[in-house]
């Protein structure tokens, strides 16, 4: 199976967020970009498939800065091609409606039984990039997704709903799949092999096409959560703390 | 890259290890099995490893993975009659063999990951390293803006940058350090860790790349010797620097302190707890032969009405906190395996000595022991302080 992995750049949550006063947007001057989590899970999930099945895996990513170092770790991992896509500075964020249609003009040359991606991304959390990938390419979608195999030939997905509900859903290939979580969490790759990939593999850079977009849903305004001074500590012996709750409780209508 | 048979491997152990071939004269004697914390539960002892590689049961020993319970304490390899380099040559090269292969303990590819893209194994912000000086009354000087040479480079490491408890530490070197007059500066957001602790879990590529960091940072200074208060540290500084070119003197914080001694113990004149034991750090003690046992015993004396007493395990025979060799990391896993925590077994023999503090040495061991007060329930019963806070008490109360 020949899986094609897509993978977004984020920014690291490790870092302070801050909003830009004159724009009202992320001050990305000094904002660190990491391959969003779930876009990790699904290279690990490709790779699994790879492993179990054979076959072949790209990863693609558009230039958003330091993404070599993320590209030759995919080597490293099992990944079999790396592409970068080039020809605009990505670096300031780029919306899903265009990413999406970046993705699409690289895939045009690029037959594959399977696309994988994050089934979201921590900066908008939309989950929009599979689906409308799907939509361009006039192939089925299916997203959080935290399993695929192959019965019988056809490919089944296991897609987790919210109470505990999976569902395994058939799908005649090719699909876009937005993975939720790989079966394994992705695995680490010693530092020696990630030097030999930086070494031996190349990355194919690839300039981005026109990329048209219809409709985008450009941001207006960030901020940051206000806080209220909503909580307050009761305190004193048990007995105090306990009469005091029993009034909170009278008062908001809790107890009659 | 990766072997594919024992004698390949023990091949790969005599050529990166000084000293290497001593392996082949392993006399099978065991008393490194018997020594070991974790050899109850390891599925190959040094000695039974050894044994296996003979055999050629090179599959045998990948399918186990009961060498992540070696915290590198370097006890095997101290008592070896042969002297054969046990912990760094055939423990750790048998663990980057586990690494290559992919069979790493999911909480120990969290720590190698964090260490790979933040610099520290705490998966902190790099720009943050330095925070821990702010709202301090005590000047710490970070050495990028603080243009004039100086004597001593603190290299201050991951867990005394970030690690809330050993952030005190740190403060009361601060003080120390100040009060000295010493003219010191940090690295801040430019150090990174120093790499030993992931190399003694295997990951020597990763240790390459975080000491061409450091160096290439100390490099942009002028000092005449670093100081740090992380044995780690200490013996990647001393030891494994040295091998990619960078050959500083580097001291342990309680030497330092000492050679200081005689403008220090004057500054003592807070009467310091009754009854107190030492535990000796494995990479202070036993690593290498660095033997700093006495340096850390004579501080502690040097504090008013202090009695210093000795647990059973002592100097070279102390018992590994459990930190090390990736340890750090691998509580979970080590709880799993072996259902004991060695830094428990280390509080029973300081309460059962009648230590009232427990002092320690190595940034690892103030959570650890701590942890293992609460978990024998000892709340309330011993203390545990570097010796760097026992001094700052003394001094400043």
């Amino acid at each position: 199976m020949n899986i094609v992995v897509l993978i977004k750049f984020v920014p690291d949550l490790v870092e302070d967020l801050e909003i830009d006063a004159s724009t009202s947007l992320l001050d990305r001057s000094f904002l660190r970009l990491i391959p969003n989590e779930l876009d990790e899970h699904a290279l690990e999930e490709a790779i699994l498939l790879k492993e179990r099945l054979g076959g072949t895996v790209t990863a693609i990513t558009v230039d958003f800065g330091d993404v070599d170092e993320t590209l030759f770790t995919a080597v490293a991992k099992g990944t079999d091609r790396v592409v970068k896509i080039t020809g605009e500075d990505f670096s300031q964020g780029v919306s899903n409606e265009k990413l999406a249609a970046i993705f699409q003009g690289v895939l045009a040359d690029l037959p594959c039984d399977l696309i994988l991606t994050g089934t979201q991304a921590v900066d908008d959390l939309d989950g929009f990039v599979g689906a409308l990938l799907a939509e361009r390419l006039g192939l089925p979608y299916v997203g959080y997704v935290t399993k695929i195999d192959v019965q019988d030939g056809k490919l089944v997905a296991r897609k987790e709903y919210p109470g505990g509900l999976n569902a395994d859903i058939e799908i005649s290939g090719p699909a876009v799949l937005g993975i939720q979580a790989a079966e394994k969490p992705p695995r680490y790759v010693v530092t020696s092999k990630v030097m030999e990939a930086m070494k031996k593999a190349s990355i194919d850079e690839q300039e981005a096409g026109e990329a048209s977009v219809e409709a985008e849903l450009p941001v207006q305004r960030m901020s940051l959560p206000e806080t209220g001074a909503r909580a307050e500590m009761i305190e004193g012996s048990a007995a105090d703390v306990a009469a005091a709750l029993l009034k909170l409780f009278r008062e908001r209508g809790v107890l009659a | 890259m990766s072997v594919a048979t024992s004698y390949e491997f023990l091949d790969k152990v005599i050529s990166a290890t000084p000293d290497g071939e001593k392996i082949r004269k392993c006399l099978q004697c065991g008393t490194c099995g018997g020594i070991c914390p974790y050899g109850f539960a390891m599925d190959f002892s040094p000695r039974a490893l050894i044994a296996a590689l003979r055999a050629d049961d090179w599959h045998g020993v990948l399918e186990s993975d009961t060498i992540w319970l070696c915290a590198s304490c370097f006890a095997c390899a101290h008592v070896c009659p042969t002297k054969i380099p046990l912990t760094r040559g055939l423990l750790a090269t048998l663990k980057t063999e586990m690494l290559i292969g992919g069979s790493i303990p999911q909480e120990l590819q969290t720590a190698l990951g964090n260490s790979r893209r933040y610099g520290n194994a705490l998966g902190e912000s790099p720009k943050k390293r330095a925070d821990w000086t702010r709202d301090f009354t005590i000047p710490v000087p970070t050495l990028a803006n603080h243009k004039d040479p100086v004597d001593v480079l603190w290299f201050v490491g991951d867990y005394g940058s970030y690690h809330p408890r050993v952030q005190q530490v740190s403060r009361a070197l601060a003080k120390l350090l100040y009060v000295l007059d010493v003219k010191f500066g940090i690295l801040g957001a430019e150090e990174c860790s120093d790499g030993d602790t992931q190399a003694f879990t295997g990951e020597w590529g990763l240790f390459e790349l975080l000491a061409r960091k450091n160096t290439k940072a100390m490099g942009r200074y002028q000092f005449k010797e670093i100081v740090t208060a992380d044995p780690h540290a200490f013996n990647a500084l001393k030891h494994e620097y040295p091998r990619l070119g960078f050959n500083r003197t580097v001291k342990h914080h309680t030497q330092y302190l000492l050679e200081h001694a005689d403008r220090l113990a004057p500054l003592l004149q807070n009467r310091g707890p009754q009854r107190v034991t030492y535990h000796d750090p494995c990479y202070l003690g036993r690593a290498n032969d660095n033997n700093i046992y006495d340096e850390p015993r004579r501080l502690l004396r040097a504090i008013p009405g202090l009695e210093l007493v000795e647990m059973p395990h002592n100097r070279e025979m102390s018992v590994c906190c459990g930190g090390g060799g990736g340890g750090m990391w691998l509580d979970g896993f080590v709880w799993e395996k072996a259902h004991v925590r060695t830094a428990e077994w280390r509080i029973k023999e300081a309460i059962g000595v009648g230590a009232q503090v427990l002092a320690v040495a190595c940034p690892y061991e103030a959570p650890r022991f701590e942890d293992a007060v609460k978990a024998t329930g000892n709340e309330g019963k011993l203390a545990v302080k570097d010796v760097a806070e026992l001094l700052a008490e003394a001094a400043f109360g």
